[in-house]
């Protein structure tokens, strides 16, 4: 766990980027940060791996002020992405992810081999290892920050809006393995972006930040969604926040009427209770011309139907 | 006249005629003081050149006397050395080393800052200590522009060893004032020959060498 124990950070020239931030990021989740630019979330995630150190209050990783260890043996122990990826232009991509295993002392091919291994884990064909940073695609390089970040099994990831400079499809690609990545390793990672719809994709918990570097709001993002603080955080929500917050409500629990004679997964929206949110099956049943969101199982059998009605009523909770 | 530019005969004489002015021992002297700028230079280069990159504020007044130096007539230093070191490589070599500076300094200041912000970044939040982020990450990337320096302090270092003649140290410049003095043309075009082939072997190894040591680099188009 990281706790940020009433952290204020005022640079030489007198800017407050962060002002008395207290929270708590929990271990084996995605904690993100978000706000508009300028607003302190850079400042805040290098306090945890002693880039930058706090005027006052103090960061806490396990219960230990971070000031009291050894910046570079903290680092070690921290994954880092950065949006530009950071890839040493001079190093192959083998070597680039094998850089803090082999500073930690691992012997060469032990730590080529791990390299190998996490290039296979971020989806990269392993043709690209011999390669060098200028010979790979923007997502590519963003596959290899995120593996090289992960080498040595740091049980922390801080990923400074690692996603942002790529394009929108390829930044879904990214996003979709990463919550893929982080059902398997579970590492208790830091997630800084300015992209509200990122956010709650990603994070299991939201703070959202506000420029002059308070938090407004720390919320799991079903609950901002729904329950925005201040005008603040809704105007940051943006529009169709009804909308988006089905997204985070499971179908499971929508009462199923049994399927009319006749009607098939042909010609209706179908959604799958088991796996689907409220706003796929609403989804579902807009794209229906008698309104029915079909639900299905695994197997594509007809489970039952959901009205329109119906689902407006769930929705509303 | 219908003494033809060059007298082959005159180079096959010459060439290796074992006294002090053959073309051979010229040519050698010619390296040695051409080298040994160039190599000093680097050597100097690079500590006040990091330094520079360290410590901007010496940037600009560390600039600003090397300009002036360079700016300082070869044969005035040449002079000011006389009293020193006498008729020797050594007065040749000295202010050749002070002119490589005022091209290499520079050039390792850029080539430091030609590392990327986020990639001086990425090192640190990975736990690299000072020295050895230094030496395995900016040194590395700063290679390529410190090559590109070396070349034209290489290059110039070349031709302007031939000024050294005019204290009797100028490697192959001998053959330009001989040359003129008798008006005689062939050492003169020998002198010119070899003084442009040296510079360009010079330049095609650094070239090599960078193909070598930076296959990592960016291919300009
Ligand atoms: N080294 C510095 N010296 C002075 N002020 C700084 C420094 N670094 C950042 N700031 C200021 O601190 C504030 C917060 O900066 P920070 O980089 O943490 O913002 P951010 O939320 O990451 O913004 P962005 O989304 O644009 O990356 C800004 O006003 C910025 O100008
Ligand atoms: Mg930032």
């Amino acid at each position: 766990m990281i706790t940020f124990d009433g952290v204020t950070k005022r640079y030489a020239d007198g800017t407050v980027a962060v002002d008395d931030l207290s929270l708590e990021v929990p271990t084996g989740a995605i904690t993100v940060f978000v706000g508009p630019s300028g607003c302190g979330k850079t400042t805040s995630l290098r306090m945890i791996n002693r880039m930058i150190d706090p005027s006052q209050g103090r960061v806490l990783l396990d219960g230990k002020d971070v000031t009291t260890v050894d910046p570079a043996t903290l680092r070690r122990g921290i994954g880092y992405v950065i949006q530009q990826a950071g890839l040493f232009p001079h190093r192959r991509i083998v070597d680039n992810v094998a850089t803090v295993p082999l500073l930690l002392g691992w012997d060469k091919k032990k730590a080529r081999d791990r390299a190998m291994e996490l290039l296979e884990r971020v989806g990269l064909d392993p043709k690209m290892a011999r390669r060098y940073p200028f010979q790979l695609s923007g997502g590519q390089q963003q596959r290899v920050g995120v593996a090289r970040a992960l080498a040595a099994d740091p049980p922390v990831l801080l990923m400074d809006e690692p996603f942002s400079a790529v394009d929108p499809i390829v930044r879904a690609s990214l996003q979709e393995e990463l919550l893929r990545l982080q059902s398997e390793l579970h590492k208790t990672i830091v997630f800084v972006t300015h992209d509200i719809d990122e956010a709650v994709k990603l994070g299991d918990t939201v703070a959202v930040l506000r420029v002059g570097g308070k938090l407004a709001q720390i919320a799991a993002p079903a609950d901002l969604l729904s329950g925005p603080a201040d005008d603040f955080v809704r105007e940051f929500l943006g529009r169709d926040r009804g909308i988006r917050r089905l997204g985070f409500v499971p179908a499971k629990d929508l009462a199923l009427d049994p399927a009319p004679e006749g009607v098939t997964p042909e010609g209706h929206g179908t959604f799958n209770p088991a796996r689907d949110s409220l706003r796929a099956a609403l989804d579902a049943a807009l794209l229906s011309p008698d309104g029915l969101a079909v639900a299905v199982d695994d197997d594509g059998r007809v489970l039952g139907v959901v009205g329109q009605a119906a689902l407006v009523g769930a929705a509303r909770g | 006249m219908d003494e033809p530019l060059v007298r082959w005969d005159w180079i096959a004489r010459n060439w290796d005629n074992g006294g002090p002015t053959s073309v051979k021992v010229l040519l050698e002297n010619h390296i040695v003081m051409a080298f040994v700028p160039v190599v000093a230079g680097l050597l100097i280069a690079i500590p006040l050149g990091l330094a520079c990159a360290r410590y901007r504020w010496l940037y600009q007044p560390t600039v600003g006397i090397m300009n002036v130096v360079y700016s300082l007539p070869s044969l005035a230093l040449f002079s000011i050395l006389l009293s020193v070191t006498g008729l020797t490589q050594t007065t040749v070599i000295i202010p050749l080393t002070l002119f490589s500076l005022a091209v290499l300094i520079p050039a390792v200041v850029d080539g430091m800052r030609s590392v990327p912000d986020h990639v001086r970044q990425s090192a640190v939040a990975m736990g690299f200590q000072p020295y050895r982020r230094l030496v395995s990450v900016e040194l590395p990337i700063a290679v390529p522009v410190v090559l590109a320096g070396l070349r034209v302090a290489a290059v110039s270092s070349i031709s302007l060893v031939s000024v050294g003649a005019l204290i009797g140290q100028g490697g192959l410049g001998y053959l330009f004032i001989d040359g003129w003095q008798r008006q005689f043309y062939t050492p003169i075009v020998v002198g010119i020959v070899l003084v442009v082939a040296l510079a360009l072997v010079a330049d095609l190894v650094i070239i090599a060498a960078q193909r070598l040591l930076t296959p990592w680099a960016r291919r300009r188009a």
